[in-house]
Protein backbone atom coordinates (compact mmCIF):
# COMPACT_ATOMS: atom_id res chain seq x y z
CA UNK A 1 0.00 0.00 0.00
CA UNK A 2 2.91 2.33 0.74
CA UNK A 3 4.07 2.53 -2.83
CA UNK A 4 0.61 3.37 -4.09
CA UNK A 5 0.29 6.13 -1.51
CA UNK A 6 3.67 7.51 -2.45
CA UNK A 7 2.81 7.57 -6.15
CA UNK A 8 -0.50 9.24 -5.39
CA UNK A 9 1.23 11.89 -3.32
CA UNK A 10 3.88 12.49 -5.95
CA UNK A 11 1.33 12.83 -8.72
CA UNK A 12 -0.90 15.07 -6.65
CA UNK A 13 2.07 17.29 -5.83
CA UNK A 14 3.10 17.62 -9.48
CA UNK A 15 -0.49 18.41 -10.43
CA UNK A 16 -0.93 20.94 -7.68
CA UNK A 17 2.28 22.82 -8.46
CA UNK A 18 1.64 23.01 -12.19
CA UNK A 19 -1.95 24.11 -11.62
CA UNK A 20 -0.79 26.71 -9.15
CA UNK A 21 1.84 27.99 -11.56
CA UNK A 22 -0.65 28.27 -14.43
CA UNK A 23 -3.45 29.62 -12.28
CA UNK A 24 -1.23 32.35 -10.94
CA UNK A 25 -0.10 33.51 -14.31
CA UNK A 26 -3.57 33.43 -15.88
CA UNK A 27 -4.70 36.36 -13.78
CA UNK A 28 -1.76 38.43 -14.86
CA UNK A 29 -2.79 38.88 -18.49
CA UNK A 30 -4.79 41.98 -17.74
CA UNK A 31 -2.49 43.68 -15.26
CA UNK A 32 -1.16 46.51 -17.38
CA UNK A 33 0.98 48.77 -15.27
CA UNK A 34 3.73 46.57 -13.94
CA UNK A 35 6.67 47.53 -11.78
CA UNK A 36 10.02 48.27 -13.34
CA UNK A 37 11.42 44.76 -12.98
CA UNK A 38 14.17 44.23 -15.50
CA UNK A 39 14.29 47.81 -16.79
CA UNK A 40 17.90 48.68 -17.54
CA UNK A 41 19.14 52.26 -17.62
CA UNK A 42 21.91 53.41 -19.94
CA UNK A 43 24.45 53.11 -17.11
CA UNK A 44 23.31 49.59 -16.29
CA UNK A 45 23.59 48.56 -19.94
CA UNK A 46 27.08 50.07 -20.11
CA UNK A 47 28.28 48.28 -17.00
CA UNK A 48 26.71 45.01 -18.15
CA UNK A 49 28.64 45.41 -21.41
CA UNK A 50 25.81 44.16 -23.66
CA UNK A 51 22.66 45.71 -25.08
CA UNK A 52 19.86 43.34 -26.02
CA UNK A 53 17.93 44.41 -29.10
CA UNK A 54 14.82 42.73 -30.50
CA UNK A 55 14.82 42.62 -34.31
CA UNK A 56 13.10 40.80 -37.15
CA UNK A 57 15.04 37.84 -38.45
CA UNK A 58 13.03 37.27 -41.63
CA UNK A 59 12.04 40.67 -42.99
CA UNK A 60 14.61 41.39 -45.65
CA UNK A 61 15.91 44.04 -46.27
CA UNK A 62 15.09 45.55 -42.83
CA UNK A 63 16.12 42.74 -40.51
CA UNK A 64 17.22 39.30 -41.67
CA UNK A 65 19.88 36.66 -41.19
CA UNK A 66 22.39 36.22 -44.01
CA UNK A 67 23.79 32.90 -45.15
CA UNK A 68 26.67 33.06 -42.67
CA UNK A 69 24.11 33.25 -39.88
CA UNK A 70 24.75 36.94 -39.10
CA UNK A 71 22.03 39.55 -38.65
CA UNK A 72 21.87 42.14 -41.43
CA UNK A 73 19.62 44.87 -42.81
CA UNK A 74 18.64 48.50 -42.34
CA UNK A 75 17.46 48.05 -38.72
CA UNK A 76 20.63 46.10 -37.90
CA UNK A 77 22.90 48.86 -39.25
CA UNK A 78 21.23 51.17 -36.73
CA UNK A 79 21.48 48.59 -33.92
CA UNK A 80 25.19 47.98 -34.55
CA UNK A 81 25.85 51.72 -34.45
CA UNK A 82 23.95 52.13 -31.17
CA UNK A 83 26.03 49.39 -29.57
CA UNK A 84 29.23 50.88 -30.95
CA UNK A 85 28.45 54.36 -29.58
CA UNK A 86 27.41 52.95 -26.20
CA UNK A 87 30.67 51.02 -26.18
CA UNK A 88 28.98 47.68 -25.60
CA UNK A 89 28.45 44.38 -27.39
CA UNK A 90 25.11 43.79 -29.08
CA UNK A 91 22.91 40.74 -28.68
CA UNK A 92 20.05 40.38 -31.15
CA UNK A 93 16.90 38.52 -30.18
CA UNK A 94 14.56 37.48 -33.00
CA UNK A 95 11.01 38.77 -32.42
CA UNK A 96 7.73 38.37 -34.29
CA UNK A 97 5.37 41.24 -35.06
CA UNK A 98 2.87 39.90 -32.52
CA UNK A 99 5.28 39.62 -29.60
CA UNK A 100 7.27 42.87 -29.91
CA UNK A 101 5.43 44.72 -27.13
CA UNK A 102 5.65 41.74 -24.75
CA UNK A 103 9.41 41.45 -25.14
CA UNK A 104 9.79 45.08 -24.07
CA UNK A 105 7.26 44.97 -21.24
CA UNK A 106 8.99 42.00 -19.63
CA UNK A 107 12.44 43.56 -19.97
CA UNK A 108 13.66 40.64 -22.08
CA UNK A 109 15.06 43.17 -24.54
CA UNK A 110 16.26 46.75 -23.92
CA UNK A 111 15.23 48.07 -27.29
CA UNK A 112 13.07 47.03 -30.24
CA UNK A 113 14.28 47.86 -33.74
CA UNK A 114 11.88 45.66 -35.67
CA UNK A 115 10.42 48.02 -38.26
CA UNK A 116 8.07 49.18 -35.51
CA UNK A 117 5.45 51.61 -36.87
CA UNK A 118 4.48 54.29 -34.36
CA UNK A 119 0.76 54.17 -33.50
CA UNK A 120 -1.18 55.78 -30.61
CA UNK A 121 -2.24 52.33 -29.27
CA UNK A 122 1.35 51.11 -29.14
CA UNK A 123 2.55 54.37 -27.60
CA UNK A 124 0.38 53.58 -24.56
CA UNK A 125 2.36 50.43 -23.92
CA UNK A 126 5.92 51.35 -24.93
CA UNK A 127 7.95 54.55 -25.29
CA UNK A 128 8.94 55.39 -28.85
CA UNK A 129 12.17 57.24 -29.60
CA UNK A 130 12.24 59.71 -32.49
CA UNK A 131 11.82 58.05 -35.90
CA UNK A 132 14.51 56.80 -38.26
CA UNK A 133 12.27 55.88 -41.18
CA UNK A 134 8.89 56.73 -42.65
CA UNK A 135 6.36 54.86 -44.75
CA UNK A 136 3.25 55.89 -46.62
CA UNK A 137 1.25 54.45 -49.50
CA UNK A 138 2.69 53.85 -52.94
CA UNK A 139 1.05 53.05 -56.27
CA UNK A 140 2.50 50.59 -58.78
CA UNK A 141 1.17 50.96 -62.31
CA UNK A 142 1.89 49.83 -65.84
CA UNK A 143 4.71 51.94 -67.18
CA UNK A 144 2.80 53.10 -70.29
CA UNK A 145 -0.08 54.58 -68.25
CA UNK A 146 2.35 57.24 -66.99
CA UNK A 147 0.63 57.66 -63.62
CA UNK A 148 2.40 60.18 -61.42
CA UNK A 149 -0.31 61.67 -59.20
CA UNK A 150 -3.51 60.47 -57.59
CA UNK A 151 -5.69 62.43 -60.08
CA UNK A 152 -4.38 60.19 -62.87
CA UNK A 153 -6.19 57.27 -61.22
CA UNK A 154 -9.66 58.81 -61.67
CA UNK A 155 -11.13 56.29 -64.13
CA UNK A 156 -8.61 53.49 -63.58
CA UNK A 157 -9.15 50.14 -61.88
CA UNK A 158 -7.02 50.20 -58.74
CA UNK A 159 -6.16 46.99 -56.90
CA UNK A 160 -6.03 46.95 -53.09
CA UNK A 161 -5.70 44.24 -50.48
CA UNK A 162 -8.63 44.12 -48.04
CA UNK A 163 -7.99 45.51 -44.58
CA UNK A 164 -4.94 47.54 -45.55
CA UNK A 165 -4.45 51.27 -45.10
CA UNK A 166 -4.60 51.59 -48.90
CA UNK A 167 -8.23 50.42 -48.94
CA UNK A 168 -9.29 52.87 -46.22
CA UNK A 169 -7.37 55.73 -47.79
CA UNK A 170 -9.07 55.47 -51.18
CA UNK A 171 -12.54 54.85 -49.75
CA UNK A 172 -12.29 57.90 -47.49
CA UNK A 173 -10.46 60.34 -49.76
CA UNK A 174 -10.97 59.28 -53.36
CA UNK A 175 -14.37 57.61 -53.80
CA UNK A 176 -14.14 58.32 -57.56
CA UNK A 177 -11.44 55.66 -57.94
CA UNK A 178 -12.74 52.18 -58.85
CA UNK A 179 -11.30 49.66 -56.36
CA UNK A 180 -10.69 45.98 -56.99
CA UNK A 181 -10.30 44.19 -53.67
CA UNK A 182 -8.38 40.99 -53.01
CA UNK A 183 -7.75 38.96 -49.86
CA UNK A 184 -4.07 38.23 -50.31
CA UNK A 185 -0.97 39.94 -51.58
CA UNK A 186 -0.28 37.19 -54.12
CA UNK A 187 -3.78 37.55 -55.59
CA UNK A 188 -3.28 41.30 -55.87
CA UNK A 189 0.08 41.02 -57.63
CA UNK A 190 -1.27 38.35 -59.98
CA UNK A 191 -4.23 40.56 -60.87
CA UNK A 192 -1.89 43.44 -61.62
CA UNK A 193 0.49 41.29 -63.65
CA UNK A 194 -2.24 39.77 -65.86
CA UNK A 195 -3.95 43.12 -66.48
CA UNK A 196 -7.20 42.74 -64.50
CA UNK A 197 -6.34 46.03 -62.83
CA UNK A 198 -4.39 49.10 -63.96
CA UNK A 199 -2.59 49.92 -60.73
CA UNK A 200 -1.93 48.52 -57.26
CA UNK A 201 -1.97 50.66 -54.10
CA UNK A 202 -0.05 49.32 -51.09
CA UNK A 203 2.66 50.29 -48.58
CA UNK A 204 5.35 52.15 -50.51
CA UNK A 205 8.10 49.85 -49.20
CA UNK A 206 6.15 46.90 -50.65
CA UNK A 207 5.56 48.70 -53.95
CA UNK A 208 9.19 49.76 -54.26
CA UNK A 209 10.44 46.23 -53.71
CA UNK A 210 7.98 44.65 -56.15
CA UNK A 211 8.25 46.92 -59.19
CA UNK A 212 11.98 46.50 -60.03
CA UNK A 213 11.51 42.72 -60.30
CA UNK A 214 8.56 43.05 -62.67
CA UNK A 215 9.41 44.60 -66.05
CA UNK A 216 6.79 46.91 -67.50
CA UNK A 217 5.71 48.20 -64.10
CA UNK A 218 6.85 51.22 -62.19
CA UNK A 219 6.06 52.92 -58.90
CA UNK A 220 4.21 55.94 -60.32
CA UNK A 221 3.41 57.46 -56.94
CA UNK A 222 6.01 56.85 -54.24
CA UNK A 223 4.27 58.53 -51.29
CA UNK A 224 0.58 59.07 -50.81
CA UNK A 225 -1.68 59.61 -47.84
CA UNK A 226 -0.64 59.95 -44.22
CA UNK A 227 2.99 59.36 -43.35
CA UNK A 228 3.64 56.74 -40.69
CA UNK A 229 6.94 56.77 -38.90
CA UNK A 230 9.10 53.88 -37.81
CA UNK A 231 11.08 54.23 -34.60
CA UNK A 232 12.99 52.37 -31.97
CA UNK A 233 10.98 51.55 -28.85
CA UNK A 234 12.03 51.11 -25.23
CA UNK A 235 10.18 49.89 -22.20
CA UNK A 236 7.72 52.43 -20.79
CA UNK A 237 9.53 54.62 -18.29
CA UNK A 238 13.07 53.92 -19.49
CA UNK A 239 13.78 57.65 -19.87
CA UNK A 240 17.58 57.46 -19.74
CA UNK A 241 17.73 55.13 -22.73
CA UNK A 242 15.04 57.12 -24.56
CA UNK A 243 16.92 60.39 -24.11
CA UNK A 244 20.21 58.80 -25.10
CA UNK A 245 18.61 57.45 -28.30
CA UNK A 246 17.15 60.83 -29.24
CA UNK A 247 20.49 62.61 -28.71
CA UNK A 248 22.21 59.89 -30.70
CA UNK A 249 19.77 60.42 -33.59
CA UNK A 250 20.71 64.11 -33.78
CA UNK A 251 24.40 63.23 -33.98
CA UNK A 252 23.76 60.54 -36.58
CA UNK A 253 21.77 63.09 -38.57
CA UNK A 254 24.82 65.35 -38.78
CA UNK A 255 26.74 62.66 -40.58
CA UNK A 256 23.74 61.50 -42.66
CA UNK A 257 24.07 58.04 -41.13
CA UNK A 258 20.74 56.68 -42.37
CA UNK A 259 21.47 57.66 -45.95
CA UNK A 260 24.59 55.54 -45.72
CA UNK A 261 22.60 52.70 -44.15
CA UNK A 262 20.04 53.06 -46.96
CA UNK A 263 22.77 52.79 -49.60
CA UNK A 264 24.18 49.71 -47.93
CA UNK A 265 20.90 47.80 -47.51
CA UNK A 266 17.73 49.16 -49.08
CA UNK A 267 19.16 50.53 -52.34
CA UNK A 268 20.12 47.01 -53.40
CA UNK A 269 16.42 46.17 -53.40
CA UNK A 270 14.75 49.43 -54.42
CA UNK A 271 17.24 50.45 -57.06
CA UNK A 272 18.09 54.00 -58.00
CA UNK A 273 14.58 54.98 -59.12
CA UNK A 274 13.65 55.94 -55.57
CA UNK A 275 15.15 58.91 -53.78
CA UNK A 276 16.35 57.81 -50.33
CA UNK A 277 14.53 60.79 -48.82
CA UNK A 278 11.18 59.07 -49.53
CA UNK A 279 11.98 56.56 -46.75
CA UNK A 280 14.85 57.80 -44.65
CA UNK A 281 14.45 60.12 -41.66
CA UNK A 282 17.60 61.91 -40.43
CA UNK A 283 18.06 63.47 -37.00
CA UNK A 284 14.79 62.03 -35.72
CA UNK A 285 12.76 64.73 -37.45
CA UNK A 286 10.39 64.06 -40.35
CA UNK A 287 11.06 66.76 -42.95
CA UNK B 1 14.47 25.23 -60.98
CA UNK B 2 16.81 22.82 -59.20
CA UNK B 3 19.41 25.60 -59.01
CA UNK B 4 17.45 26.94 -56.04
CA UNK B 5 18.49 23.86 -54.11
CA UNK B 6 22.09 25.11 -54.13
CA UNK B 7 20.94 27.73 -51.62
CA UNK B 8 21.04 24.99 -48.98
CA UNK B 9 24.78 24.62 -49.39
CA UNK B 10 25.55 28.35 -49.47
CA UNK B 11 27.44 29.78 -46.51
CA UNK B 12 26.51 27.99 -43.31
CA UNK B 13 22.88 27.43 -44.31
CA UNK B 14 22.91 23.65 -43.97
CA UNK B 15 24.65 23.84 -40.61
CA UNK B 16 22.10 26.40 -39.43
CA UNK B 17 19.21 24.16 -40.50
CA UNK B 18 20.71 21.20 -38.65
CA UNK B 19 21.35 23.43 -35.62
CA UNK B 20 17.69 24.46 -35.73
CA UNK B 21 16.65 20.82 -35.98
CA UNK B 22 18.73 20.04 -32.90
CA UNK B 23 16.91 22.80 -30.97
CA UNK B 24 13.53 21.28 -31.94
CA UNK B 25 14.58 17.74 -31.09
CA UNK B 26 16.29 18.73 -27.84
CA UNK B 27 13.22 20.59 -26.54
CA UNK B 28 10.90 17.74 -27.56
CA UNK B 29 13.00 14.92 -26.13
CA UNK B 30 13.83 16.61 -22.82
CA UNK B 31 10.14 17.51 -22.38
CA UNK B 32 9.07 14.02 -23.36
CA UNK B 33 11.51 12.45 -20.88
CA UNK B 34 10.15 14.62 -18.08
CA UNK B 35 6.57 13.93 -19.22
CA UNK B 36 7.09 10.17 -19.00
CA UNK B 37 8.63 10.43 -15.52
CA UNK B 38 5.81 12.68 -14.25
CA UNK B 39 3.04 11.21 -16.40
CA UNK B 40 3.36 7.62 -15.12
CA UNK B 41 2.59 8.48 -11.48
CA UNK B 42 0.02 11.05 -12.62
CA UNK B 43 -1.76 8.35 -14.61
CA UNK B 44 -1.83 6.07 -11.56
CA UNK B 45 -3.29 8.94 -9.53
CA UNK B 46 -5.94 9.47 -12.20
CA UNK B 47 -7.26 5.95 -11.62
CA UNK B 48 -8.00 6.90 -8.00
CA UNK B 49 -11.53 6.33 -6.70
CA UNK B 50 -11.37 9.52 -4.60
CA UNK B 51 -13.75 12.03 -6.17
CA UNK B 52 -11.74 15.12 -5.18
CA UNK B 53 -8.53 13.65 -6.62
CA UNK B 54 -10.41 12.70 -9.80
CA UNK B 55 -11.84 16.19 -10.10
CA UNK B 56 -8.43 17.86 -9.68
CA UNK B 57 -6.84 15.55 -12.27
CA UNK B 58 -9.69 16.21 -14.66
CA UNK B 59 -9.34 19.99 -14.22
CA UNK B 60 -5.61 19.85 -14.95
CA UNK B 61 -6.07 17.66 -18.03
CA UNK B 62 -8.91 19.74 -19.46
CA UNK B 63 -7.11 23.00 -18.73
CA UNK B 64 -4.05 21.87 -20.68
CA UNK B 65 -6.11 20.40 -23.52
CA UNK B 66 -8.32 23.45 -23.97
CA UNK B 67 -5.52 25.99 -23.65
CA UNK B 68 -3.58 26.29 -26.93
CA UNK B 69 0.12 25.54 -26.44
CA UNK B 70 0.93 28.99 -27.77
CA UNK B 71 -1.02 30.62 -24.94
CA UNK B 72 0.79 28.42 -22.41
CA UNK B 73 4.12 29.49 -23.92
CA UNK B 74 3.20 33.16 -23.56
CA UNK B 75 1.99 32.60 -19.99
CA UNK B 76 5.21 30.93 -18.88
CA UNK B 77 7.64 33.07 -20.86
CA UNK B 78 6.12 36.55 -20.49
CA UNK B 79 3.57 36.53 -17.68
CA UNK B 80 5.73 34.64 -15.22
CA UNK B 81 8.28 37.43 -15.64
CA UNK B 82 5.67 40.16 -15.20
CA UNK B 83 4.05 38.65 -12.13
CA UNK B 84 6.75 36.71 -10.34
CA UNK B 85 9.82 38.40 -11.81
CA UNK B 86 10.95 34.95 -12.90
CA UNK B 87 12.95 35.42 -16.09
CA UNK B 88 13.16 32.04 -17.84
CA UNK B 89 15.13 31.58 -21.04
CA UNK B 90 13.06 30.76 -24.12
CA UNK B 91 14.32 27.19 -24.26
CA UNK B 92 13.61 26.53 -20.60
CA UNK B 93 10.13 28.07 -20.83
CA UNK B 94 9.46 25.82 -23.82
CA UNK B 95 10.55 22.72 -21.90
CA UNK B 96 8.32 23.72 -18.96
CA UNK B 97 5.28 24.19 -21.21
CA UNK B 98 5.80 21.01 -23.19
CA UNK B 99 6.30 19.09 -19.94
CA UNK B 100 3.04 20.48 -18.49
CA UNK B 101 1.28 19.45 -21.69
CA UNK B 102 3.08 16.10 -22.03
CA UNK B 103 2.46 15.11 -18.40
CA UNK B 104 -1.28 15.66 -18.82
CA UNK B 105 -1.46 13.72 -22.08
CA UNK B 106 0.86 10.99 -20.81
CA UNK B 107 -1.19 10.65 -17.60
CA UNK B 108 -4.36 10.20 -19.59
CA UNK B 109 -2.70 7.55 -21.75
CA UNK B 110 -1.48 5.70 -18.62
CA UNK B 111 -4.95 5.94 -17.07
CA UNK B 112 -6.47 4.53 -20.25
CA UNK B 113 -4.03 1.62 -20.38
CA UNK B 114 -4.51 0.73 -16.72
CA UNK B 115 -8.30 0.79 -16.83
CA UNK B 116 -8.31 -1.30 -19.98
CA UNK B 117 -6.46 -4.13 -18.21
CA UNK B 118 -9.00 -6.90 -17.47
CA UNK B 119 -10.13 -7.11 -13.85
CA UNK B 120 -9.05 -10.70 -13.50
CA UNK B 121 -5.42 -9.66 -13.74
CA UNK B 122 -5.76 -7.72 -10.48
CA UNK B 123 -7.74 -10.47 -8.84
CA UNK B 124 -5.39 -13.29 -9.85
CA UNK B 125 -2.35 -11.39 -8.65
CA UNK B 126 -4.07 -10.58 -5.34
CA UNK B 127 -5.10 -14.22 -4.95
CA UNK B 128 -1.44 -15.19 -5.34
CA UNK B 129 -0.71 -13.09 -2.25
CA UNK B 130 0.77 -9.95 -3.83
CA UNK B 131 0.24 -6.65 -2.06
CA UNK B 132 -1.61 -3.95 -4.07
CA UNK B 133 1.70 -2.15 -4.60
CA UNK B 134 3.31 -5.34 -5.88
CA UNK B 135 0.37 -5.84 -8.22
CA UNK B 136 0.94 -2.37 -9.64
CA UNK B 137 4.67 -2.83 -9.99
CA UNK B 138 4.85 -6.39 -11.33
CA UNK B 139 1.57 -6.91 -13.16
CA UNK B 140 -0.32 -3.77 -14.05
CA UNK B 141 2.49 -1.42 -15.11
CA UNK B 142 4.29 -3.98 -17.33
CA UNK B 143 1.00 -4.75 -19.07
CA UNK B 144 0.14 -1.08 -19.35
CA UNK B 145 3.55 -0.11 -20.73
CA UNK B 146 3.14 -2.40 -23.73
CA UNK B 147 -0.11 -0.74 -24.64
CA UNK B 148 1.38 2.66 -23.95
CA UNK B 149 4.31 2.46 -26.32
CA UNK B 150 2.61 3.29 -29.65
CA UNK B 151 0.68 6.16 -28.10
CA UNK B 152 3.78 7.55 -26.42
CA UNK B 153 5.64 7.51 -29.71
CA UNK B 154 2.72 9.29 -31.29
CA UNK B 155 2.88 11.95 -28.58
CA UNK B 156 6.65 12.33 -29.08
CA UNK B 157 6.35 12.98 -32.81
CA UNK B 158 3.47 15.40 -32.14
CA UNK B 159 5.71 17.21 -29.68
CA UNK B 160 8.59 17.46 -32.16
CA UNK B 161 6.25 19.05 -34.69
CA UNK B 162 4.67 21.41 -32.16
CA UNK B 163 8.10 22.85 -31.27
CA UNK B 164 7.68 25.11 -34.31
CA UNK B 165 5.64 27.40 -32.01
CA UNK B 166 8.63 28.29 -29.81
CA UNK B 167 9.79 30.86 -32.34
CA UNK B 168 7.17 33.22 -30.88
CA UNK B 169 9.14 33.34 -27.65
CA UNK B 170 12.38 34.03 -29.49
CA UNK B 171 13.77 30.50 -29.86
CA UNK B 172 15.02 29.85 -33.38
CA UNK B 173 14.25 26.29 -34.44
CA UNK B 174 14.42 24.50 -37.78
CA UNK B 175 11.31 26.03 -39.36
CA UNK B 176 12.38 29.57 -38.43
CA UNK B 177 15.85 29.01 -39.88
CA UNK B 178 14.13 27.88 -43.08
CA UNK B 179 12.02 31.06 -43.17
CA UNK B 180 15.10 33.17 -42.52
CA UNK B 181 16.93 31.54 -45.43
CA UNK B 182 13.95 31.94 -47.76
CA UNK B 183 13.45 35.58 -46.81
CA UNK B 184 17.11 36.59 -46.96
CA UNK B 185 17.23 35.31 -50.55
CA UNK B 186 13.77 36.21 -51.80
CA UNK B 187 15.10 38.59 -54.43
CA UNK B 188 17.85 36.36 -55.87
CA UNK B 189 15.98 33.04 -55.45
CA UNK B 190 12.26 33.84 -55.59
CA UNK B 191 11.14 30.20 -55.82
CA UNK B 192 13.48 28.81 -53.17
CA UNK B 193 10.61 28.35 -50.68
CA UNK B 194 9.51 25.05 -52.20
CA UNK B 195 13.01 23.58 -52.00
CA UNK B 196 13.83 24.81 -48.53
CA UNK B 197 10.49 23.60 -47.14
CA UNK B 198 11.15 20.29 -48.91
CA UNK B 199 14.42 19.97 -47.03
CA UNK B 200 12.65 20.81 -43.74
CA UNK B 201 10.05 18.12 -44.49
CA UNK B 202 12.88 15.66 -45.04
CA UNK B 203 14.61 16.69 -41.79
CA UNK B 204 11.41 16.19 -39.75
CA UNK B 205 10.98 12.85 -41.48
CA UNK B 206 14.47 11.55 -40.67
CA UNK B 207 13.89 12.42 -37.02
CA UNK B 208 10.36 11.05 -36.65
CA UNK B 209 10.67 7.95 -38.81
CA UNK B 210 13.35 6.11 -36.75
CA UNK B 211 11.30 6.72 -33.62
CA UNK B 212 8.21 5.18 -35.21
CA UNK B 213 10.28 2.33 -36.62
CA UNK B 214 11.83 1.52 -33.24
CA UNK B 215 8.42 1.48 -31.60
CA UNK B 216 7.07 -0.95 -34.21
CA UNK B 217 10.05 -3.24 -33.62
CA UNK B 218 9.51 -3.18 -29.85
CA UNK B 219 5.79 -3.72 -30.24
CA UNK B 220 6.38 -6.82 -32.35
CA UNK B 221 8.93 -8.12 -29.88
CA UNK B 222 6.71 -7.59 -26.85
CA UNK B 223 3.68 -9.15 -28.48
CA UNK B 224 2.08 -11.60 -26.09
CA UNK B 225 1.79 -14.77 -28.08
Amino acid sequence: MQRRTFLTALGAFATATTLAACGGSTQSGSSGASSAVGLRTVDEIKSAGTIIIGVFSDKSPFGYVDSSGDYAGYDIEYGNRIAQDLGVEVKYVPVEAASRVEFLQTGKVDLILANFTVTPERAEKVDFANPYMKVSLGVVAKQDLAITKVEDLADKKVIVVKGTTAETYFEDNHPEVKLQKYDQYTEATNALADGRGDAWATDNTEALAWAPNNPGFTVGITSLGAVDTIAGAVRKGNTTLLEWLNEELVELGNEQFFHAAYDKTLRLVYGDAVPADELVVEGGVVA
Amino acid sequence: MPSDLELIFQGSNLGRLLGGLWVSVWIALVSMGASVVLGLPFGVVMTSKNRLVKLLCRCYLEFVRIMPQLVLLFLVFFDLTKVAGLNLSGEFAAVVVFTIWGTAEMGDLVRGSITSIPRHQFETARALGMSPAQVQRHVILPLAVRQLLPQTVNLTTRMIKTTSLVVLIGVVEVLKVAQQIIDANRFQYPSAALWIYGVVFFLYFIVCFPISWLSRRLEARWQIS
